[in-house]
């Protein structure tokens, strides 16, 4: 009798079964096809290391540097956009591409559409402001608060800056200290680089500073 | 209301699901099943009300796609005069006790169905009548039953 139930319990696939790989790669191409696929997640290269990037049928969603932080970036994707989300490198494609040609200096400017949902109100309104910025400029964050309607508030400026869900794609690093100081970009963001350091060598590689390494304002 | 990305489910739950699967219908059946179950899983996923115990809500999915899997082939199935040697193969792929597998799939649905939840997914009675909508003692009994079964056909 014990010796039926353990028999029972130790059912296993073959060691190095790939069965369940297999039938999981086929659900990714029939969740697409049937439209149930609304986040599309992976990673992508960048001089900083590897990012997380999301994409949906509206746009890429979410940029994230720092790998530790993937887990609570998914979940909250989950929560705010839908929980409908499959690993799909495939579908990252497009935004690996443009990536490639912005760091290689071959693109200044994104072709890709965005999905705004992760952020809302004022922030949305900055942020929406600051894509606006282009290649090789620098913005203050008194412009921003200015051009977003609220010429006073400049630290929730900052703070919508702070919290831009899809960094580099948007770029929040345009967005300096009145005075041409760098201010801050995300704290420690990657697990190589410091967030100041990755916002002075995205403006460097603009072109959008000084010989002594200053924002041209 | 805290449901984790489906891709999170899939990693922590396929190997199981695709294990259920295949000691219920075989190899041959269980990837159009396991498809057929994740597929209605991430369909109904967003309107899930109870993030509690996903793993038995996912088997509560699996259960009845193994079902219509087994009528489909009631359906499809003509008679034949001599069953051939090799029909039952796609069982035999769980690693262990060929015999076994074999006398397990040749179990009631019902009492099939319950030791598989038992012993290899390891479910509490409880969960198991969840997932096979029925009642906690009838699974207990299902369970009971099938085990009585297994022991006439494979003797130790």
């Amino acid at each position: 009798m014990k010796e039926l139930e353990r028999a029972l319990r130790s059912a296993s696939l073959p060691p190095g079964d790939a069965g369940a790989d297999a039938a999981a790669g086929k659900l990714l191409a029939r969740a697409e096809d049937e439209g149930l696929l609304e986040v599309a997640y992976g990673s992508v290269e960048s001089p900083f290391g590897d990012l997380l990037a999301a994409v949906t049928p509206l746009g890429l969603l979410r940029l994230s540097y720092d790998p530790s932080r993937n887990d609570a970036v998914l979940q909250q994707i989950a929560e705010k956009v839908s929980p409908r989300m499959l690993e799909a490198p495939a579908r990252l494609d497009p935004v690996r591409r443009e990536l490639d040609e912005y760091f290689g200096g071959r693109r200044n400017e994104f072709d890709l559409k965005l999905d705004w949902r992760l952020t809302r109100g004022f922030s949305q309104k900055i942020l929406r402001e600051t894509a606006r910025v282009p290649f090789g400029e620098v913005a203050t964050y008194k412009q921003m608060a200015e051009a977003a309607g609220s010429p006073r508030a400049v630290r929730a400026a900052g703070n919508a800056l702070g919290s831009n869900p899809i960094p580099i794609v948007v770029p929040c690093h345009r967005v300096v200290r009145t005075g041409g100081k760098m201010g801050g970009y995300g704290g420690t963001l990657g697990p190589y680089i410091a967030g100041p350091e990755i916002k002075q060598q995205l403006l460097e590689l603009e072109g959008a500073l000084d010989e002594s390494g200053r924002p041209r304002l | 209301m805290r449901l984790p990305p489906f891709q999170a489910l899939l990693d922590e739950h396929r190997d199981d699901v695709y294990r259920f699967l295949v000691a219920s219908l075989g190899r041959d059946e269980a990837d159009d099943c396991f498809q057929e179950t994740f597929i209605s899983a991430l369909r109904a996923y967003p309107r899930l009300r109870d993030a509690s115990n996903l793993r038995s809500w996912l088997f509560t999915i699996a259960h009845r796609k193994a079902i219509d899997a087994h009528r489909a082939r009631g359906r499809r199935a003509v008679p034949v005069k001599e069953v051939p040697e090799q029909a039952d193969a796609g069982g035999l792929v769980l690693d262990g006790e060929p015999e076994l597998w074999r006398a397990v799939r040749g179990l009631p649905t019902k009492q099939r169905a319950a030791v598989l939840h038992r012993y290899v997914n390891d479910l509490a009675y409880a969960d198991i009548g969840q997932v096979m909508g029925c009642s906690e003692d009838a699974a207990r009994r299902s369970v009971h039953e099938g085990l009585k079964k297994l022991r006439t056909v494979w003797a130790t």
